[in-house]
């Protein structure tokens, strides 16, 4: 069975009497391990859909399975403890509370998780060493730049060590040098395992993945093989050109 | 853990806006000010209205008092005969449940003097020693009268430290107590000698401050030496009944009778009446049976006639407890909406700020805060801004207080007690945790996808 499974989902929303399908009828496989990429314009839904594979919203109609668990019929609190035990979430605007600083903002999901103190303060410095910040702990997020604000944010989202972990458009609002640094962490955390799903509208940083999941108006509308895309994982993710004749 | 942690950030947020912060808590503060200074101020009066109380013989004295004669009595009015001797006697052979009479004889408006010095107030009372249990006197040097003094009426006193210090010199003035035994004083021109003094009777509240007047002293750290002593208003502290009290002179009944009542001062017609007769009843439970039983023996030695009534100190007490009440019912009121208004100001607060945090609390969702997470981190946020101000509440009262004791000097300075501010502090925690559960309730609602859009 896939870590995440979307079977016929749905998500219909209703603005001034008018229905908008954002997502119809959408069933999708994502496997443990596997580097993914969602892309689509704006508007195309692709939002939407990592929301509901992020346990951050439920479908109006299907089902969505992740790591066993039937996500569409759990309650608020069911979905936080799902977001926060088995999904790190990375955004483009890092999202950090301003008020904490670095080691405060990384415990910050323990905290929910009911770790203890001295057990939150180790892990939370394992993460920042993972992300090569250990030596600016104390420093408010406005006091770090883009780059190492992005870095704390995926520290934090690694911290309670998720089974996956959700960037969207990580790089939107970095340069390209850092973008690529970023990239390269995520690259590096599939590498060991995790599964990555990475939400883009930019096909140059969605092809770093071996897999791509393209939305246009709700739909899937092409996907990579992923078992053919497997076969060649690492040249696929050294190389962007592979992985689109592996297409 | 998360209520810690909450603690934390509730502290932090208040740090973050100091302004605001201060201001939200502005509603608090005043109404902890309120409810403990209001408590103080009662307390100080009720300890002025108790220690007044028990200096002027405590609770078990029923005065007796003269009364106009009933209307269906009044045709006998010039034939009552008004308290007197006869009276004192009749109780102490036939009322049991009387335990002690004391007969007061005062000599109003007379002249104390010695020398070029006068005292220009004097309580001037021909007594028995029965009086000195009766309103709880301490004889602190000489004796008191005796049966000899008494049946050859001699001219001597007992006087209080008051009359001392008018007549003699204060100690804090001469720099050493004077024990003036064996002088001799004038009373209306009459030579009277003292054969022994009081101790002097200070309030509670005196009697700290002279503690630690004292121990400045003694540390050499007393502001007085840069200036002369400052006193703290107009008028005298320490109550007006201790006061009182120490402006005592006491003569054997006998000699106010033969040296002044029986020459008919003022008046030219001597007048055997008492002015007061005080008595202790055996069992403080049996008051009402041994007023009865006064009565009694009274209407006896009065032919009938009702020109006598009973005062005891029950319906004084009666009366403090009725005022104390009343004033601590109308203080919490005010200072329950004062605090009603604080807990407004904080709910509004509250709402405005979790509106400037949606973002934050969307985060917070994203990663794994569930809705009652949420909900108890803005309710403890409430609360810690409610107790903050409580807590700052707590400071202002004390130097509120001070003031008002720098202000209004009286006998009954208000006291601060450790329950109001409990009480204080308690409620302000209370009215935090009532004040945030909207904003909680709204905070914890938050969809975390349109928290994390919002911008």
């Amino acid at each position: 069975m896939a870590l995440l499974e979307l079977r016929n989902v749905s998500k219909i929303y209703h603005l001034g009497g008018e229905e908008i399908r954002a997502l119809d009828d959408v069933s999708l496989d994502i496997g443990a391990g596997e580097f993914v990429s969602i892309i689509g314009p704006s508007g195309s839904g692709k939002s939407t859909l990592m929301h509901i594979l992020g346990c951050l919203d439920t479908p109006s109609h299907g089902t969505v399975t992740l790591d066993g668990i039937q996500v569409e019929k759990a309650s608020a609190s069911e979905l936080a403890r799902v977001r926060n035990r088995k999904i790190g979430f990375v955004f483009q605007f890092f999202n950090l509370l301003p008020k904490l600083n670095v080691v405060q903002n990384v415990e910050l999901p323990m905290i929910y998780a009911g770790v203890s103190g001295s057990q939150r303060r180790e892990q939370a410095l394992q993460a920042l060493e993972m992300v090569e910040l250990g030596n600016r702990l104390k420093n408010r997020p406005s006091q770090l730049s883009g780059g190492q604000q992005q870095r704390v944010a995926i520290a934090r989202a690694l911290v309670n060590n998720p089974r996956i972990i959700f960037a969207d458009e990580p790089t939107g609002n970095l340069d390209t040098h850092t973008g690529e640094v970023i990239l390269a962490l995520f690259r590096r955390l599939s590498q060991e395992g995790r599964t990555v799903i990475l939400v883009t509208h930019n096909p140059e940083i969605a092809a770093v993945t071996p897999r791509r999941i393209e939305i246009r108006n709700g739909r899937i509308a092409e996907k990579v093989d992923a078992r053919l895309a497997g076969l060649d994982r690492l040249a696929a993710s050294a190389t962007p050109a592979a992985a689109v004749a592996g297409a | 853990m998360i209520i810690l942690n909450s603690i934390v950030i509730g502290l932090k947020e208040i740090w973050a806006h100091k302004v605001r912060s201060l201001l939200t808590m502005m509603g608090i503060i005043l109404g902890v000010t309120s409810l403990v200074g209001m408590a103080a101020i009662i307390k100080g009066m009720e300890n002025g209205m108790k220690e007044a109380m028990i200096a002027m013989g405590g609770v078990d004295k029923v005065l007796t008092r003269d009364q106009q004669v009933p209307a269906w009595q009044d045709h006998l009015a010039d034939q009552a005969p008004g308290i007197t001797l006869v009276d004192v006697h009749a109780l102490k052979r036939s009322a049991p449940l009387i335990r002690l009479v004391s007969p007061e004889m005062s000599l109003d408006d007379v002249t104390i003097s010695r020398g070029d010095k006068r005292s220009d107030y004097s309580e001037c009372v021909g007594v028995w020693p029965s009086v000195l249990e009766m309103n709880l006197h301490t004889l602190e040097h000489g004796r008191f009268f005796n049966d000899l003094d008494e049946e050859q009426a001699r001219p001597v006193v007992v006087i209080g430290t008051g009359i001392r210090d008018e007549l003699f010199g204060k100690p804090s003035e001469v720099g050493r107590e004077i024990v003036p035994l064996g002088e001799t004083i004038q009373i209306d021109g009459q030579p009277f000698v003292i054969v022994g003094m009081f101790q002097e009777y200070i309030g509670e509240q005196e009697a700290k401050e002279r503690a630690r007047a004292k121990l400045e002293a003694a540390q050499g750290t007393s502001k007085a030496a840069a200036g002369p002593k400052r006193q703290r208003g107009w008028g005298r502290r320490g109550g007006w009944a201790f006061w009182r009290k120490n402006y005592t002179i006491y003569m054997p009944l006998n000699t106010a009778w033969v040296r002044f009542r029986s020459a008919g001062r003022g008046t030219g017609i001597p007048d055997p009446r008492l002015t007061d007769m005080d008595i202790k009843v055996a069992d403080f439970g049996r008051m009402e049976d041994a007023i009865q039983q006064a009565r009694n023996v009274m209407l006896l030695t009065h032919q009938g006639i009702e020109d006598f009534t009973f005062e005891t100190q029950e319906n004084q007490i009666e009366n403090i407890n009725k005022q104390i009440r009343n004033a601590r019912m109308s203080g919490g009121f005010i200072a329950g909406i004062s605090l009603l208004v604080g807990g407004i100001g904080i709910m509004n607060i509250m709402l405005a700020s979790i509106n400037e945090r949606v973002r934050e609390i969307g985060i917070c969702k994203a990663v794994g805060a569930t809705g009652p997470n949420i909900f108890l981190q803005i309710l403890i946020e409430s609360a810690v801004i409610a107790v903050v101000g409580g807590l700052m509440g707590l400071v202002v009262s004390e130097l509120f207080v001070e003031l008002i004791g720098v202000l209004t000097p009286s006998q009954n300075t208000p006291m601060i007690t450790r329950e109001a501010e409990a009480v204080a502090v308690g409620f302000s925690a209370l009215v935090g945790v009532i004040a945030g559960i909207l904003p909680a309730i709204k905070a914890a609602r938050f969809s975390p996808i349109e928290a994390l859009r919002y911008e």
